[in-house]
């Protein structure tokens, strides 16, 4: 069954081709390719994923060589696929959310005129994302990691005709674009280490050569996780995913929440041994996952627009997973990761349905009351915000964040000032999901109703929503039943997670998180639904309203970006935009040209002139003549 | 094989008839160096020396003159890309040239038959000769055909190129006359000068005199100010041959010539190279982003990417050269894509102002995806055929000179904000022109599409390409390896622990 | 025969006869006049040659004289032709309106 490996990518190949090649097909084709492809390489995947685990290979692994790329003087990078548990996790949740994201988007863009345009990136988009987690080779994966990078781009800027649509997708590209060139020089440096690329040769070679601590893993990892936080948005390079929104909505579900943007949590899952080589890198994974996961947070509270709030969730999100990984919670890490991409796709899903049927107004403050309007989408929402609030026992975010949480605390590398980031975090989390639902669906109604969803809207909506709920059964932590199915799966690639010695009961840490959340959405509530004049109270005050709009910004990143580099850029090239060293040449010129005009003045065309010249000269000579 | 050459040069020299035979005497050779590519890519390229073909007649016997042609893999890639490019470009003048076509077309292959014959040269002199054969109708295409700028382009082009190849005609006495007051045997043969023994600063100083032309050819920082007004003012044609033939004259020069020649100078000025070729690849990329005329953009990126190329040919080593040898290739189908994306264009709007268009997509949705793509591929993206170029470079360079290598990859990074800036105002954004446009026409379309299923298979299976130049790039290997014998500083250590799936891979 | 006269004073005739033609040419702006100045100055010169002759006895000086005489009367038939033209195109003899050859 496990050669069928290639079909998986493949798949959303072809339906690109045919999509981009194809001509004047009608709406019901596209649609049939676009989501019938994806949703194949789905049903494969699940088909082989089952074999995969009923009866795994011995090696831990299964790979499919394809062809070489080409073989260069020893440089041989192969087109070959790789799949072990880490991958499949990843390229189940890509195919499987894929499909339900293509299904949805089957409907809510059926007015566009560039149906098949939208659905050719998808699909090429799955593509790319399927290379990259497959991908055996890093060299092979840089092209799936720069394809995601086009796709997004492209379906940022997908309503091209808007300016700032445009702008935003090539902000996306080009600091994503930044991260990524760390990353090729990061490839290079391992290239010369071990000559090749390919992924388990590197990790076997890295566990053999380098030592703990050693300068250059620490180089290496340092670059790769540049990669890593350019393309998950992270700290300080996390400015292009509240602007990449402009593009359509289950745009921003499959690609800005759960798939592409995790690219970087799985990079360093992938490359964990050269991670663990170096602990000061490591070390730094965590922390920038613990202060962007804070200060996305706060600037989710600030933010009025929905997509814009979820897109800073997104970001805190996947600082959670970094904090994991940076603690050396691998298998915590991907299990947030995939809870993660359930509920946030499902969030932005609804999201993109409510702001649909409310005639593309993104302003919270405008919505309101569509508890009623629109109970399918309220209770789906609900049961997406409960997970990403981290509900207490009942939502499958509870379990994934909790065991972040447990694990910042416990884990070797984890300390004290870490699980109290991420605890705020959970506050900050619970407040702003709160405060999102509050404004979205209660209160009352401030814009009318457009037309309400059909069912291929619904049925992945309600999907995705019993999986936000359900999917954290999977993973019960010890003192709940201890369900290890996912951490066993995961840990046949990535290794357990190491303890530090004599920590506390588990409980206790379970009680004040879920306290903690409680609470955030208690204060939440209270604030704005029984006394909604607090606010606007609290911001004609100077701290608070000076905090809002530092929040509201994302912390002034883009400005201080702005002055430092683009400014700077524009300014020199507009500067230049002769080439002074064509003005060096162009000088030549204009001497040359001088002097001979000066010349050519002596030739006057008067005749008395050049006999006094003659005359002159002759007395010169004479003179000189008798003189010498 | 020989009777071939010769049908080869003289079935180009058609003058004074038409658009079609020109179209059918270049397919007729192009079918020709494809068979040539065909039969010998069973062949192993790795046994005698890599010539394939050796045409000798004499010429002018008193002063050691012979019209000798060869050709290994290198110049066979090479006068394959010409040929195709040629293809191309005659198709893309199809109906944009009106007035005069037969000079135009003259002068057209000309050009091509110039380059042809620079590229399987093997006697200096003659090498010298056909060098100019392609100057001066270049001169005269961008002088007659070229738009309202034209006379001051060719102008600069002329005098460049023509002071730098004198140059390069002083060297190339300087090196018989050494040659032959040292052997007794005067001749301008490349396999006669391959061995001659020259004193270190003389080699210095001929060295430079070869190098100064090819590098001005290239063009390398700071002799790159004729390239942009050049592509600007001439004829869709003119710019895809410029771009994507006669630079590489100057590339494939520097391989042939500057390197094997003068192995021991070249590696003396090697980091200087390189900081010019990066430089140039930082220095192109930013002036092209300022640019606003289209072809002037393509223009400076073509700089910045011929940075890429001096920096690969002078890391000195074979992974490096195989870069440089699939640069040249994948950046002559992508930058000649531009412009005759740029020429369609141009037809279209009757401007080359990219502050003018906008939101060509809408109209143009084909004329889009090519701009797209090939603007995907002049800013490295993986699959299209100049990543694996670039990416080989930057892994050789990283090998030579590490902190240049690394300068040298920002250039990535610059080379995305360039070409987003391109498709943003050309085919997105808001449209500011009420006119709608037609979209390709079949003609354009077989020459986007061939160019497109081109750059897409370097991209992803290179290896007949590399196995091809294989031969020659070791045969340079050796040079450099018997200049640099000094000093290898990157430690080669034995791995024992490679996977045995490395080894067996497909050739 | 009077033998009184000098070698030296013939030359500063001459020398004096070659300044008022030089003067001439350069000042004057009638092209006409101009054409009869460097006839003096070449009348001079003549005179120069003759006296140096019959100083050391020798006919290279008359001989001299005579190639000046038949050079000068060639060169007056062209000067004059000139003259003519230039005074058919410009209708004026004023040599500062003819710098037509100004680069």
């Amino acid at each position: 069954m496990q050669h069928l490996l290639w079909l998986i990518p493949t798949l959303p190949l072809a339906g690109f081709l045919i999509l981009a090649l194809g001509r004047y097909l009608s709406r019901t084709t596209v649609a049939l390719v676009g989501v019938g492809s994806v949703s194949l390489s789905a049903l494969i995947t699940i088909i082989i994923g089952v074999n995969f685990i009923s009866n795994p290979p011995p090696s831990g692994a299964y790979s499919q060589f394809l062809w070489t790329w080409f073989n260069a003087s020893g440089f041989a990078p192969k087109i070959s696929l790789y799949l072990d548990s880490l991958s499949l996790v990843f390229v189940f949740v890509i195919t499987f959310v894929s499909a339900l994201i293509h299904l949805y988007s089957s409907e809510f863009m059926i007015e566009d005129k560039s149906y098949a345009r939208f659905f050719a990136y998808m699909n090429l988009f799955v593509f790319s994302m399927l290379i990259l987690v497959l991908a055996e080779d890093l060299l092979l994966m840089y092209l799936g990691w720069e394809g995601v990078g086009l796709c997004s781009f492209l379906l940022i800027g997908f309503w091209y005709e808007k300016q700032e649509n445009g702008l935003a997708a090539q902000k996306a590209f080009i600091i994503t674009r930044i991260g990524d060139t760390a990353m090729a020089i990061g490839l290079f440096i391992l290239f010369y280490q071990f000559q090749t690329l390919h992924i388990p040769a590197l990790l076997q070679g890295a566990s053999n050569k380098w030592q703990i601590g050693a300068p250059i893993a620490c180089t290496v990892a340092l670059l790769l996780l540049a990669g890593g936080i350019g393309k998950s948005a992270q700290l300080p390079l996390q400015t292009w995913l509240p602007d990449a929104m402009a593009g359509p909505s289950p745009v921003s579900a499959l690609i800005h929440a759960a798939t592409m943007v995790t690219a970087g949590v799985y990079l360093i899952a992938r490359m964990h041994v050269i991670f663990e080589r170096s602990p000061f890198t490591q070390h730094l994974v965590a922390v920038i996952g613990a202060v962007t996961l804070l200060l996305a947070g706060c600037s989710a509270l600030a933010q009025f627009d929905i997509k814009r709030v979820l897109a800073y969730s997104t970001i805190s999100q996947i600082g959670y997973m970094f904090l994991a990984l940076g603690v050396g919670a691998w298998s915590a890490a991907i299990f947030h990761f995939m809870i993660h991409a359930f509920f946030k796709a499902l969030l932005f899903l609804a999201a993109g349905a409510v702001i649909e049927t409310q005639h593309h107004e993104h302003n919270m403050f405008k919505m309101g009351g569509l508890k009623d309007k629109m109970p399918l989408i309220f209770w789906t929402f609900l049961a997406g915000a409960m997970s990403l609030a981290a509900l207490p026992l009942v939502s499958a975010g509870f379990y994934s964040k909790d065991q972040i949480l447990w694990y910042a605390w416990s884990a070797e590398k984890g300390t004290a000032w870490l699980w109290l980031a991420a605890l705020i975090g959970a506050l900050i989390t619970a407040a702003y999901t709160t405060r999102m639902i509050i404004l979205t669906f209660f209160g009352e109604s401030k814009t009318p109703l457009g037309h309400l969803p059909g069912m291929r809207i619904t049925i992945p909506l309600v999907i995705l929503a019993v999986l936000s709920i359900t999917a954290g059964f999977i993973e019960l932590p010890h003192n709940f039943g201890q369900v290890t199915i996912f951490s066993d799966l995961v840990q046949k690639t990535l290794p357990e997670t190491r303890m530090q010695a004599g920590v506390e009961s588990e409980f206790a840490f379970q009680l004040i998180a879920a306290i903690i959340g409680l609470s955030g959405i208690y204060l939440t509530w209270w604030t704005y639904a029984k006394n909604p004049g607090i606010i606007d109270k609290l911001k004609s005050q100077a701290l608070p309203s000076t905090l809002h709009r530092l929040w509201f910004s994302g912390w002034f990143f883009d400005t201080i970006y702005n002055a430092l580099f683009v400014k700077p850029f524009k300014t020199i090239t507009s500067i230049n935009k002769n080439d002074f060293i064509d003005q060096i040449y162009t000088a030549l010129v204009q001497f040359t040209n001088t002097l001979n005009r000066i010349l050519s003045l002596s030739q006057s065309g008067s005749l008395r002139w050049y006999i006094m010249g003659i005359i002159m000269g002759s007395i010169i000579i004479l003179t000189l003549n008798i003189l010498l | 094989m020989a009777g071939g050459l010769l049908a080869w040069l003289s079935g180009k020299w058609e003058p004074y008839l038409p658009r079609t035979i020109a179209l059918i005497s270049i397919l007729i050779v192009f079918g020709l160096g494809l068979t040539i590519w065909i039969s010998h890519a069973s062949l192993s390229f790795y046994d005698n020396d890599g010539w394939i073909i050796d045409f000798k007649r004499i010429w002018i016997p008193d002063f050691g003159i012979s019209f000798h042609l060869a050709m290994d893999g290198l110049s066979l890639i090479m006068v394959i890309l010409t040929l195709f490019l040629g293809v191309l470009s005659i198709l893309c003048s199809w109906d944009e040239i009106q007035e005069r076509q037969g000079f135009y077309y003259f002068n057209l292959l000309w050009i091509l038959a110039g380059i042809v014959g620079v590229f399987l040269a093997t006697d200096l002199f003659l090498f010298y000769f056909f060098w100019e054969v392609m100057l001066i109708p270049m001169y005269l295409l961008i002088g007659i055909w070229g738009s309202e700028n034209r006379i001051y382009a060719s102008y600069k082009f002329f005098i460049f190129t023509q002071a730098s190849g004198l140059l390069m005609l002083l060297a190339i006495l300087g090196l018989y006359f050494i040659n032959g007051r040292n052997t007794g045997h005067y001749s301008f043969d490349y396999f006669d000068l391959l061995n001659a023994e020259i004193a270190p600063t003389d080699a210095k100083w001929l060295m430079l005199g070869f190098l100064i032309a090819f590098v001005v050819k290239l063009p390398v920082f700071p002799f790159h100010t004729w390239l942009p007004d050049a592509h600007s003012e001439a004829p869709t044609a003119g710019s895809v041959v410029l771009a994507g033939l006669m630079l590489k004259t100057g590339a494939y020069g520097i391989l042939r010539f500057v390197i094997p020649l003068f192995p021991q100078a070249t590696a003396e000025i090697a980091w200087l190279a390189m900081l010019i070729g990066v430089i140039g690849i930082i220095y192109g990329a930013v002036l092209a982003f300022a640019q606003t005329d289209l072809k002037r953009l393509v223009a400076y990126t073509s700089v910045s990417h011929m940075g890429f190329i001096m920096l690969g040919a002078f890391s000195f080593n074979e992974l490096a050269l195989q870069g440089v040898l699939l640069q040249i290739i994948t950046h002559g189908l992508s930058t000649g894509a531009l412009f005759i994306l740029a020429g369609s264009l141009k037809e279209r709007l009757h401007t080359r102002d990219i502050n003018k268009m906008g939101g060509l997509w809408a109209d143009a949705p084909g004329i889009g995806t090519t701009g797209l793509i090939f603007a995907m591929a002049s800013c490295g993206l993986p699959g299209l055929g100049n990543f694996i170029a670039e990416f080989m470079i930057l892994m050789g360079a990283f090998k030579a000179n590490i902190p240049l290598a690394v300068i040298a990859t920002i250039g990535l990074v610059l080379s995305a904000i360039y070409s987003l800036r391109l498709m943003q105002k050309v085919f997105l954004g808001p449209k500011t022109d009420e006119h709608s446009i037609k979209d390709f026409s079949l003609r354009e379309i077989i020459i986007m599409a061939s160019l497109t299923i081109a750059i897409i298979w370097t991209g992803v299976y290179p290896q007949p390409i590399i196995n091809t130049v294989n031969s020659s790039i070791s045969k340079l290997k050796e040079y450099y390896s018997s200049a640099v014998m000094i000093e290898e500083p990157i430690v080669k250590k034995e791995i024992k622990y490679l996977p045995k799936s490395i080894d067996n891979d497909g050739k | 025969m009077n033998t009184d006269i000098s070698i030296s004073q013939v030359l500063i005739l001459a020398a004096i006869l070659f300044s008022l033609g030089l003067i001439g040419v350069a000042i004057r702006r009638n092209v006409l006049f101009m054409l009869i100045s460097v006839e003096i100055m070449l009348n001079a010169a003549g005179l120069a040659f003759i006296a140096a002759g019959a100083k050391w006895n020798q006919p290279d000086g008359q001989i001299m004289f005579l190639f000046i005489l038949t050079m000068a009367a060639a060169e007056v038939s062209i000067g004059l032709a000139l003259i003519m033209q230039i005074y058919h195109q410009h209708q004026s003899l004023d040599i500062d309106k003819v710098n037509e050859m100004k680069g």
